[in-house]
């Protein structure tokens, strides 16, 4: 570090020409950087302009042919003669149905687990325990819908679907919704996948709010001698109630989309039946099963199906968001 | 005054012991699944399924080189297109536009786009890429995955530029750097770790995705690695041979299943371990 040798002027110019140069050269690199960065924030908006245009350029014939009836009609017929009937009401039914029906499982399931993590469990076995729950996530959905053929369809036809429906027999109502016969693929075993497979979802943002409540107010609540559940029941549920909201919104929005899980064990059919362990389709599945053979009107059908699932999927994560942020605005006061 | 006692202390007991439940069943789930498929997939792997292409129906032996090359191919295309373009916008949002609208909105869309229904993501790249070549392939395929790649880096690179502490930047504009030489020598080298785990968080995710490819790249039986043509690809592969009578080629299925979930569930921990190292430093 004794001696330090300046390089001569390059190509001749001098020192300032020089140092303009590189100045330039800088500045040129800032500006492409800059709009690099730009232009890339402005691509993730177009790809939402490109989802919603692809989808209603390609929906169009079906709008057109079908009109609001559409979401009425549950018929589902691409190869009637003259012409194909077809209509959404089956597969929606399907998927607001076995969405529902996941969240009723999934729901207390994971504010459990999320209670267990964050009040019960000791410091050690935290970790471990929330990053196996988050590994459920991480699990790709065909496996679940192989899963749910192979193992869950055949253990709960042969067990679980007989027991309930003897349970049922002689109450109104429920003996239609639990009818026989027990069926491999039904909207029942669907729904449980779903139930699995949002899980993780729930546990890790309601853990999430749960660690903003402030200690101090649990400590107070404890200080009064409140059992743990006291503490969670009338402490943390309330303050994060928004929050926990959110994340609900968010699995629920995680289910509605969720394709080859759903695609393998909910049998493929259109025709609405009351008993949830009938056969079903949903949207998704409707379309990962006959997208590839269809043609004309009916893939236009298939992708008008996409735009309402889209639309829905919207609604749904956007409100779960802006009441995630809500949270977040709160716990960085 | 004993009775409440008892009474609070019972049901305190009971949801206590719901939660421990819940997390039992949580992890029972997560066991019954892994435990399935090794059950069903270890039997299956050998040297042939790493080596030999798929077979046609009913045939001894065979193996997945063709998919599991094609899954590979389309996996680092995707990255390759997803990943600077997430990489760019999150260090827009965080570096550039921090209190613009441009961001607040960015940041809403994408994060609904983080969980907008995968097939929605193939249904738009068969409208927008499929249809124009009038064919299946891997081209529209790899776009495709980098559509569903870009919102996962958007979001840990914006999250982790936020965490790189503002005096550094000033330090490093002290001495006179532009903007984007500070973003790139000191924001993204403090970020690094975080911005890895994005990498491979992304990469995990879509490993295992079939839907979006179902009718993009679609699959194809033989040896291609022609971008413009049906490529073959591990998830579509088992889709199509696990519901086929033919025990060959749901002993592939299985064996490819075992192969992906794994790889996914090791990247996952991967990330996790060095996001959680570079927590703790």
């Amino acid at each position: 570090m004794s001696e330090a040798t300046l390089a001569p002027p390059a190509g001749g110019r001098t020192t300032t020409a020089n140092r303009n140069m590189v100045l330039s050269s800088l500045r040129n690199g800032d500006r492409f950087f800059f709009w690099a960065t730009r232009l890339s924030a402005w691509i993730v908006l177009l790809i939402l302009g490109g989802i919603i245009g692809s989808l209603f350029v390609g929906a169009w014939p079906a709008i057109r042919e079908f009109g609001i009836g559409f979401l009425t009609t549950q018929r589902w017929a691409p190869n009637a003669q003259p012409d194909p009937v077809l209509g959404g009401l089956g597969p929606i039914y399907g998927t607001l149905v076995s969405s529902l029906i996941a969240m009723v499982i999934a729901v207390p399931v994971g504010l459990g687990v999320a209670v267990f993590l964050t009040e019960l469990c000791p410091q050690k076995l935290r970790q471990p325990i929330s990053t196996a729950i988050e590994l459920l996530a991480g699990i790709p959905s065909i496996i679940y819908g192989m899963w749910g053929f192979f193992v869950l369809g055949p253990f709960l036809a042969e067990y679980v679907e007989p027991a309930l429906i003897a349970t049922f027999e002689h109450v109104p109502v429920l003996n239609q919704v639990f009818k026989g016969p027990a069926s491999n693929l039904s909207l029942f075993n669907a729904s449980l996948v779903l139930a699995i497979m949002i899980l993780p979802f729930i546990t890790s943002i309601s853990r999430d709010v749960f660690l903003t409540v402030p200690p101090v107010l649990k400590e107070a609540a404890y200080g009064v001698g409140c059992t743990t559940w006291e503490v969670v029941k009338n402490v943390v549920l309330p303050y994060t109630r928004v929050g926990v909201i959110g994340g609900i919104m968010l699995a629920l929005g995680r289910a509605l989309g969720e394709t080859m899980a759903v695609t393998f064990v909910i049998g493929n059919s259109f025709k609405i039946q009351t008993s949830i362990f009938a056969p079903a389709t949903t949207i998704s599945a409707a379309i990962a099963s006959e997208f590839a053979e269809a043609s004309d009107v009916h893939q236009s059908a298939l992708i008008l199906l996409g735009l309402l699932l889209f639309v829905l999927t919207f609604i749904v994560l956007a409100a779960a968001r802006l009441m995630l942020m809500r949270v977040e605005k709160k716990a960085g006061n | 005054m004993a009775s409440l006692y008892h009474s609070r202390k019972r049901r305190n007991a009971i949801a206590m012991g719901l939660c421990v439940g819940a997390t039992g069943i949580g992890l029972a789930w997560l066991f019954v699944i892994l435990s399935t498929l090794l059950w069903n997939g270890a039997g299956g792997i050998n040297l042939a399924v790493f080596t030999q292409m798929t077979p046609p129906p009913n045939v001894h032996g065979g193996g997945l080189l063709n998919a599991i090359v094609g899954s590979l191919i389309m996996t680092t295309i995707g990255i390759a297109i997803g990943a600077p373009i997430g990489l760019f916008a999150g260090t827009y949002m965080a570096e550039y536009g921090r209190y613009e609208k441009l961001t607040t909105v960015t940041r809403f869309i994408n994060d609904i786009l983080l969980s907008a229904p995968s097939i929605i993501i193939g249904l738009f790249i068969y409208g927008a890429v499929v249809v124009p070549m009038h064919g299946f392939s891997g081209i529209a395929g790899a776009l495709a995955l980098a559509v569903i790649v870009i919102p996962v880096v958007v979001r840990t690179t914006e999250n982790m530029l936020l965490l790189v502490p503002q005096q550094l930047r000033e330090a490093a504009t002290g001495l006179g750097l532009p903007r984007s030489v500070v973003v790139q020598k000191v924001a993204y080298k403090a970020a690094k770790t975080g911005l890895i785990t994005g990498l491979l968080l992304a990469v995990a995710r879509i490993s295992g995705e079939t839907a979006p490819l179902l009718f993009t790249a679609l699959s194809n039986q033989f040896w291609s690695i022609d971008l413009t043509r049906e490529i073959a690809n591990l998830p579509v592969t088992i889709n199509n041979f696990i519901n086929n009578p033919d025990p060959n080629w749901k002993r592939l299925a299985w064996a490819g299943a075992l192969i992906i979930t794994f790889a996914v569930l090791a990247l996952n921990i991967a990330a996790r371990a060095i996001g959680s190292r570079s927590a703790t430093k």
